[in-house]
């Protein structure tokens, strides 16, 4: 009943100096929606990043052919990568998960009248696999397609619709690529943008028969991708492939080689660590803000305990313990907070609202960021609040009735 | 025996000045007595009530409260003993301006620590006693002096206490009301309440049975009212 007691005479004080008191925990106000607001903000641009690992492919490393150097200059001549380069990588470095070598260049496209310049990639059906493209009908090709250099397709998500024709009605159709005629296996859910490439508006077809029915027997690949189990096993990745690829090559140990490789996922670690320094920033601010706000809540403790001496006094001489009097003031200084801390997350869930909406930015609202609000906003209730109840609680009763 | 002091002084040190509100005091009180203290402005009455009310520390001497020694108890226990044995009454009246009559008067059952059912039973009851039962649910600000006055008496009684302090509780009134607030103690009085008043008033200290004059911190006479008025 004390608990009660205490609670009333903590919501009379606010109320009875209402703007007062909300003048008072608008700094926390402030500070709690700023916290909300940007981590919203931070874990919205988190997501996208995540989905762009996805799409990028996951622990997938590129290698391209290079000029060979000799003695830090270039001898002219440059060694192309082949089919023959993936099979070895296969074949011979157990480190990596899958390979997929890739051909490609942009190429007609033609389905009865309609016709589109599309980007065409040769190959193996382990590259899907590799870059989390998903079938939305039909079906992928196989090895057995790439073994007997097949004329099947399987379309972008959007190539449908430039072809003039439903995705449904398109599968197992005849299309023409470069004139030749492919039959379409599949196509596949829409990705959106990935690094540079659009896999929406591109048509992948087995390797080999871009190879030779397409890009007319050219044994040059444009790049090989071998996807890793994990991050961990990245740097011993890097050296199977240097050993495997020097062996196909015959570079000797020593010698510089004429292939480059390259992580993809090097960019979004970096992206993502940006991302951490700039979410840590905003944290400060917001926290130096939350202390801001705290201060002001002191500040107004310390008023409310010098206006109310004599009451301080009368319960004194009522039987109030120093306990009761710390209490009852340290409840006030919380309600205050928690108060201001609840508006702070209604204005900082709006705001992000509101920020997704018209900026059209990516927000994504973590209950554990409302959770850690108001908890802090306690915390600064409580931390803040202490001294002035430490104040008004040592309080001589007589000083206290007597204080004009 | 209520009160008993022995020595009790209380001296303000002012840079190299040192008053000496209350200078030695020795003095019992029985139970059941009704005491007005008395005395020239600035001889130390209020400060003896601070005293024997616990509002205050003396800074030398001893006092024993219903035979307990006071002077060691620590802060916690001397707001148990305000709240249980002492009832005081300002002349100010010191009532919580924003809270009603009866919260007023259940105060100090809350910090005792007791129900809800029961502290509204016992303020209702307190305040019927100094004829307020319609007043319950008014503010202070909405109240007269005299019926201010009344629900700090109530208040005073609420726990019961070995002793009723009140500190010229007619200051602030006029004299009928004054006296009508006087009536009130001596009818508790008569049900054996222990009472010390502080007047400077004459007719006021009339209604006491006892009268100690005060003259600069020391007891100057201590007698008991012949002609009391009743
Ligand atoms: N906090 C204090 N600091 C210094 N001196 C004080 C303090 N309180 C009281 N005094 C002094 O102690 C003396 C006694 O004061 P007290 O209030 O007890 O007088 P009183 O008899 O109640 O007078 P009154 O009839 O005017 O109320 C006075 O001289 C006063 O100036
Ligand atoms: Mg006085």
């Amino acid at each position: 009943m004390l608990i009660k007691e205490i609670l009333w005479v903590a919501l009379g004080a606010i109320r009875a100096n209402l703007l007062r008191s909300f003048l008072t925990a608008l700094g926390i106000i402030i500070g709690v929606s700023a916290v909300i607001a940007m981590v919203a903000l931070g874990e919205g641009a988190q997501r996208r990043v995540e989905d762009q690992i996805s799409r990028m492919g996951t622990n997938v490393l590129t290698i391209r052919a290079g000029q060979r150097m000799f003695g830090g200059v270039s001898t002219g001549d440059t060694e192309d990568l082949t089919v023959e380069d993936a099979e070895a990588l296969r074949d011979q470095s157990p480190g990596l998960l899958t390979i997929s070598p890739e051909i490609s260049s942009r190429a007609q496209v033609a389905y009865l009248r309609w016709n589109s310049n599309n980007q065409i990639r040769g190959v193996w059906p382990e590259y899907f696999g590799m870059y989390n493209l998903e079938l939305e009908h039909g079906a992928f090709f196989d090895q057995g397609h790439v073994q007997g250099r097949r004329r099947v397709a399987v379309l972008g998500h959007s190539v449908p619709e430039t072809l003039g024709t439903p995705a449904t009605i398109l599968i197992g159709k005849t299309i023409q690529i470069r004139g030749q005629p492919f039959e379409v296996l599949g196509i596949l859910t829409e990705k959106g943008e990935a690094g540079f490439n659009r896999p929406d508006e591109e048509v992948f077809v087995p390797t080999s028969t871009a190879q030779y029915r397409v890009f007319g027997g050219r044994n040059r690949l444009s790049s090989i991708f071998a996807q890793v189990a994990s991050q961990d096993l990245m740097d011993r990745a890097f050296g199977e492939i240097d050993a495997t690829l020097r062996r196909e090559h015959r570079v000797r140990p020593g010698e510089a080689v004429d292939f480059s490789v390259r992580n993809s996922s090097d960019l979004i670690a970096t992206f993502n660590e940006t991302n951490e320094t700039f979410a840590l920033l905003l944290a400060g601010i917001a926290g130096i803000s939350l202390i801001v706000g705290g201060i002001g809540i002191m500040n107004i403790m310390l008023v409310s305990v010098t206006e109310r001496t004599r009451e301080i006094g009368v319960r004194k001489a009522l039987g109030a313990t120093r306990g009761a009097i710390l209490f009852q003031f340290l409840i006030e200084a919380l309600v205050l907070c928690v108060m201001g801390g609840v508006i702070g997350v209604l204005a900082g869930v709006g705001g992000a609202m509101a920020i997704s909406r018209f900026a059209e930015w990516n927000t994504a609202i973590s209950p554990q960021s409302i959770v850690m609000a108001l908890a802090f906003s306690a915390g600064i209730g409580l931390f803040f609040g202490l001294w002035p109840a430490q104040r008004a609680a040592k309080l001589n009763p007589i000083d206290a009735l007597r204080y004009e | 025996m209520v009160i008993k002091t022995e020595d009790l002084s209380k001296h303000y040190i002012l840079g190299v000045e040192t008053v000496k509100a209350l200078d030695g005091v020795d003095l019992e009180i029985a139970t059941g007595e009704f005491v007005a203290v008395m005395g020239p402005s600035g001889s130390g009455k209020s400060t003896f009530m601070n005293l024997i009310g616990c509002l205050d520390t003396p800074t030398a001497g001893n006092y024993w409260l219903n035979g307990g020694q006071v002077s060691n108890l620590s802060e916690d226990e001397l707001a148990r003993v305000r709240n249980q044995e002492i009832g005081f009454v300002f002349q100010t009246f010191n009532l919580l301006p924003r809270a009603t009559a009866l919260h007023n008067v259940e105060l100090p059952l809350i910090y005792a620590g007791v129900g809800v059912k029961e502290r509204r039973e016992r303020a209702e009851e307190k305040l019927s006693l100094v004829g307020l039962g319609d007043r319950m649910g008014h503010r202070p600000p909405e109240l007269s002096g005299g019926q201010r006055q009344r629900v700090a008496v109530a208040r005073a009684l609420i726990n019961e206490p070995a002793l009723l302090l009140a500190d010229e509780p007619t200051g602030n009134l006029d004299s009928t009301t004054g006296k009508d607030i006087m009536k009130v103690f001596v009818d508790l009085n008569a049900q054996g309440q222990t009472i010390v008043i502080v007047t400077h008033e004459n007719d006021i200290a009339e209604y006491a049975e006892r009268q100690v004059h005060l003259l600069d911190g020391l007891i100057d006479k201590d007698f008991r009212n012949e002609d009391r008025e009743i």
